[in-house]
């Protein structure tokens, strides 16, 4: 109940920075991916059901807002968030390497989906302008922002993870 | 730990991988019925309306406030010299007003000679504040802290600094959904004030950081039309109130067919630096019925 909430809360704050605080703190016109960085987080730290939840909701905010029908970025961050989970694994908390990886690879194919699917299916093929001008720099500005956010949202798990633990062993 | 209890502490018994085929299958179903219908538009943004909007709203405000604080300590000086300055205009601005005014008269006598009504201030609007931007980066739409509680519906067009910013494509009850004209999938049905040629004006993603947009269409096979006209919304746009500004031509060339041109635009408005925007309750439709009366 507690993770749920808690989840809710971070998809929620994330948003909001994203749509309000950070379209201020612009590099060049471009704003970090803050649901990536969320969605896929929770996906190799926990695993590919909370990825695929958290990466649903993400989506749909976002759809709500700014897509023009639902669905669609539901659907593309639940498969990024699913795939993240796949990789749950292999993660341990001390290694920084891994999450960024993930993070960067996540923001690259989730930038070419959208590419591919809204951009070059109305005839724009100018594929390497929009990688090197969108694409590239939202996935640098996003490896910034997950330096500053990866850490808080990994410490938030460790805590409710420690709180599970405890509950677990109350309950018994 | 017996294997029953920890059982009961596992709430969700499904594996990933349904959870997966479900959850596309419900995306799938959900742009299925969002593409056609807005069946379900009303109630989400309902809710994204009272769980969100008052947080954005709360932030822009605040960054609104501190901006404000730290100008007006950057300004003080500046603003002294400019007031100076300034009082000596308005003693020769009032001498012009005068001079306007009794031209004013004349334009209105005149203008009421031709039954010509003033169409540009007629239209009733509605001040409101950017409250969000788009989250990603590739299109350009912001949202406002005005919704349908205030008046306000899809289609209607807002403008702001006396030039078009876009049109309103989804109300919730406190906040709406503006698609502004630099934004790639926008279309805009324009022409040039001067020579009143039609052409279309699009958004494009490429141009944005130059703050430039592309028209296209245009034919003007007697080359009337030059570098530096005005581009005003079209008669015919059945979304677009008829002669708002849109910009000026910056840059015109002949399309491979020889027929067409296209080129680009400078928006009246300064897109980087938008913070309250006016959004115009009178639609097209209502306009064009009045006007067949």
């Amino acid at each position: 109940m507690l993770r749920k909430f808690t989840v809710a809360l971070l998809i929620l704050i994330c948003y909001i920075l994203q749509s309000s605080v950070f379209s201020g703190l612009t590099f060049a016109g471009i704003i970090p991916n803050l649901m990536i960085i969320l969605t896929s987080s929770f996906g190799f730290m926990r695993g590919e059901k909370e990825g695929l939840v958290i990466g649903f909701f993400c989506g749909l905010l976002t759809d709500i807002f700014f897509g023009s029908f639902l669905g669609f970025y539901a659907l593309v961050l639940m498969y990024i968030g699913y795939l993240n989970g796949k990789f749950s694994r292999i993660f341990y908390p001390e290694d920084i390497k891994l999450p960024i990886a993930l993070i960067v690879t996540s923001d690259l194919s989730y930038g070419i989906i959208c590419y591919v699917l809204s951009f070059m299916l109305r005839g724009r093929f100018q594929f390497t302008y929009y990688f090197t001008h969108i694409i590239l720099p939202e996935a640098l500005y996003t490896i910034l922002a997950t330096m500053l956010l990866y850490p808080v949202l990994l410490k938030i798990n460790g805590k409710l993870e420690a709180w599970e633990k405890r509950r677990e062993q109350k309950f018994v | 730990m017996s294997p029953i209890i920890k059982r009961k502490g596992e709430k969700h018994p499904l594996p990933s991988k349904y959870l997966l085929c479900i959850m596309t299958v419900l995306c799938t179903a959900l742009m299925a019925v969002t593409i056609g219908t807005d069946l379900l538009n009303r109630p989400l943004n309902t809710a994204v309306g009272y769980v969100i909007v008052p947080f954005q709203q709360g932030i822009s405000r605040l960054g609104g406030w501190f901006s404000g604080r730290s100008a007006e300590l950057v300004q003080i000086r500046t603003l002294l010299d400019e007031n100076a300055r300034l009082k000596e205009e308005i003693a020769a601005l009032t001498e012009e007003n005068t001079l306007l005014q009794q031209d004013k008269y004349e334009l209105i006598s005149l203008r009421e000679l031709v039954s010509l009504s003033e169409q540009y201030g007629e239209y009733k609007k509605v001040a409101a504040r950017i409250i969000g931007r788009d989250s990603g980066n590739w299109f350009s739409a912001f949202t406002i802290d005005k919704g349908e509680d205030d008046g306000l519906a899809v289609n209607m067009n807002v403008i702001a600094g006396g030039g078009l910013v876009g049109r309103i494509t989804a109300v919730g009850p406190n906040w709406s959904k503006v698609t502004s004209i630099i934004s790639d999938n926008s279309n805009v049905s324009g022409m040039t004030l001067a020579t009143e040629d039609n052409l279309m004006v699009t958004g494009d993603l490429k141009r944005m950081a130059d703050g430039c947009i592309t028209f296209s269409q245009l034919v003007d096979s007697h080359d009337r039309v030059v570098v530096g006209d005005k581009v005003v919304t079209s008669n015919i746009s059945d979304k677009y109130l008829p002669n708002i500004l849109i910009g000026y031509i910056s840059s015109i060339e002949k399309d491979a067919n020889n027929l067409t041109k296209s080129g680009l635009i400078i928006p009246a408005v300064d897109f980087e630096r938008l913070g309250e925007v006016l959004i115009i309750t009178d639609m097209k439709q209502v306009i064009t019925g009045a006007a067949q009366h």
